[in-house]
């Protein structure tokens, strides 16, 4: 049985309380004047010297169409216009900060629960033999998954109703009805249904996650197999929900906020994403526990496996990361590549370091099979690994909301500390309520005796 | 140095195989060669043999491949003749790379891969044509085979091997 220590859970709480400050200043800061941002555009354009004009105007095409249509004559009411939509725009940016912010790493945390829910249901489907002594790891990292995903969808809610459309434009009815593509696309997103798709996902997930535990605790106790029968079953079956909903909700979590976008690969791309991270929790919280004293039975033989799957997984990002840009890049049709463009232009050093993060580093790191099998070589590989996935999300959600405005700074620094801390409190939580080895679980013998 | 007198055990069970290995080890014989019809685990670490450094020359050989793709492909495509081919960037390699990446990474997985095995072949000494140094063709079905290197210590040597379970012993005279 493992016991939360008052350290670990001080620390978690700490980390909440900072982060809740961060946050909340965030969204005080955030508010901006029309006059306010004037202000702060002109007195950037003084420090820039006269190099911002153009980059105002070339983040605007939208803005020089319109201005184009209506030429001769009205020339100057024009220019008066796109001053003032400049302003506004930038004024928005500026205010969707703290939202996207805590999205990201609200949405970080949760893929992580719901990353290691489909590694857990996968271990169990295909009756893997070195990772039951990892199964309440496993569960109690799910146990984030819930709350985790409840808080998600709040905070995409609320950004549409109590916010003034700081996530989704599509939430926004002014928008819609200027905008053909969405009304286009209005039968599938509108909030009702966005609502109702996303209590269907986290009511499935959560449902497996709950009857897997139930069927987990029961086995330690039963006198024969069918609580592992059952489970199998859930698993197979939840395996193929969850492959259709993880699809659709990265469409209408992630790919939504840039509703004029698509690309058919996303889904996959940010299920590897959640694989990878979910995967590399599970080495650190096994790293650690197991420095506590708490899993004797995990050896170096698991890490190995564990290590190689975070290699493997981060290989298998990098392909989809790179198969979509490559095709956009490739036939560069304007409808699709303006998501790369924007992201070229404004977020270089995010967009191509998340590569040296996700591939290039924990390529050559976790290599070599003597390395994986070394705890702190795997931690140091595991945080970068984690960092990188936080910085794909913050780049998937950013250019759509903040654009050029972005930055890494408190109110994302303090919602990744919000997180954190709710997540570690959490699933240190639920670690507790269970032994931590399974009993009686058919592959528990052949587990405690892996090695490779 | 090769002895010139060595013994062949036959065992008929990788197991016995396996614990006979260890008491040769334990009792200081020098085992020359071990003869399986299939991969038994763990007789390499047995028989103290020291790991094998192929996947390293593998890596190597993966970055000669992805050399090899960069310099052509700078050569062909950037200097030799920038064409441009449906309005690709042709200025620089970076600024084309995308296009460059599916070949670039063949052709590491096709170097890393073939070299690995050519290597392999060489330091294993196969090739076609090459006559087989199989001391008994039962080794290939379902016999193991142990050839220990006798110096003057036929004896004990046989008592040992005896005693470890091989089903037949022979001493065989490689001097020729």
């Amino acid at each position: 049985m493992y016991t939360f220590s008052n350290k670990l859970k001080t620390f978690s709480i700490i980390l909440m309380v900072l982060g809740l400050l961060g946050v909340g200043y965030g969204f005080m800061t955030s508010h901006k004047s029309f006059e306010e941002v004037e202000h702060l555009l002109a007195t950037e354009e003084a420090h820039h010297g006269g190099g911002h004009a153009e980059e105002a105007a070339h983040s605007e095409p939208s803005q020089d169409a319109h201005a184009a249509h209506d030429d001769h004559g009205q020339e100057l009411h024009a220019e008066g216009n796109a001053h003032q939509e400049h302003v506004e725009h930038v004024q928005h940016q500026i205010a969707n900060r703290p939202w996207a912010a805590i999205y990201v790493a609200a949405f970080f945390f949760m893929m992580i629960a719901l990353g290691v829910l489909a590694f857990y249901a996968i271990q169990i489907a295909s009756q893997a033999g070195w990772s039951p002594v990892l199964f309440r790891v496993m569960e109690a990292i799910t146990a984030y998954l819930l709350p985790g995903a409840l808080i998600v969808l709040v905070i995409a809610v609320a950004s549409g109703t109590i916010g003034h459309y700081n996530l989704f434009i599509w939430m926004d009815p002014d928008v819609v009805a200027h905008d053909k593509l969405i009304q286009g696309k209005a039968g599938w997103l509108n909030l009702t249904g966005f609502v109702i798709r996303a209590l269907i996902f986290i009511g499935g997930w959560s449902f497996y996650r709950y009857i897997s535990r139930k069927y987990s605790i029961a086995q330690d106790t039963a006198e024969d197999n069918s609580n592992f029968k059952k489970a199998f079953r859930w698993s197979a079956g939840f395996l193929v929900f969850f492959i259709y909903t993880e699809s659709m909700m990265s469409w209408d979590w992630i790919m939504s906020v840039d509703p004029h976008w698509f690309s058919t690969l996303f889904g996959w791309y940010v299920f590897a994403s959640m694989f990878v991270s979910g995967i590399t929790v599970i080495a650190l919280m096994s790293i650690y526990l197991k420095s506590r004293g708490y899993l004797e039975f995990v050896n170096e033989n698991h890490l190995h496996d564990v290590a190689k799957f975070m290699f493997a997984m981060s290989i298998f990002w990098t392909y989809l990361w790179f198969s979509q840009f490559m095709l956009i890049w490739y036939s560069n049709i304007p409808e699709e590549v303006t998501y790369f463009v924007s992201r070229f232009n404004d977020y270089k050093l995010p967009f191509l370091g998340m590569v040296v993060l996700n591939f290039v580093f924990p390529i050559l790191m976790l290599m070599n099979a003597d390395y994986k099998r070394i705890p702190w070589f795997v931690v140091l590989t595991g945080l970068v690994i984690l960092l990188g996935h936080y910085i794909d999300i913050f780049n998937m959600i950013m250019p759509a909301t903040v654009g050029d405005r972005w930055f890494i700074g408190i109110p994302e620094i303090s919602s990744i500390l919000l997180f954190a801390g709710l997540f570690i409190f959490v699933v240190f939580t639920a670690l507790t309520k269970a032994p931590l080895l399974v009993k009686r679980y058919p592959f528990k013998k052949e587990s405690e005796e892996f090695h490779y | 140095m090769e002895a010139s007198k060595v013994i062949h055990a036959i065992y008929t069970d990788d197991d016995i195989l396996m614990s006979a290995v260890k008491k040769v080890k334990a009792e200081r014989h020098h085992i020359e060669e071990i003869y399986t019809p299939f991969p038994v685990h763990g007789l390499d670490k047995a028989m103290g043999l020291a790991p094998t450094r192929i996947a390293i020359t593998s890596f190597m050989y993966g970055l000669v491949g992805l050399t090899v793709a960069i310099v052509m492909m700078n050569y062909i495509m950037i200097d030799d003749w920038p064409q441009n081919i449906g309005g690709k960037p042709s200025f620089s390699y970076l600024e084309n790379m995308p296009a460059f990446v599916p070949i670039m990474f063949e052709l590491t997985v096709f170097f890393a891969a073939h070299l690995m095995v050519i290597t392999f072949y060489l330091r294993s000494k196969m090739w076609p044509f090459k006559k087989a140094e199989n001391p008994d063709p039962r080794t290939t079905d379902d016999h193991f085979l142990m050839e220990v290197a006798v110096h003057g210590n036929e004896k004990d040597l046989t008592d040992l091997l005896k005693k470890t379970g091989a089903v037949e012993i022979n001493l065989i005279d490689k001097a020729h």
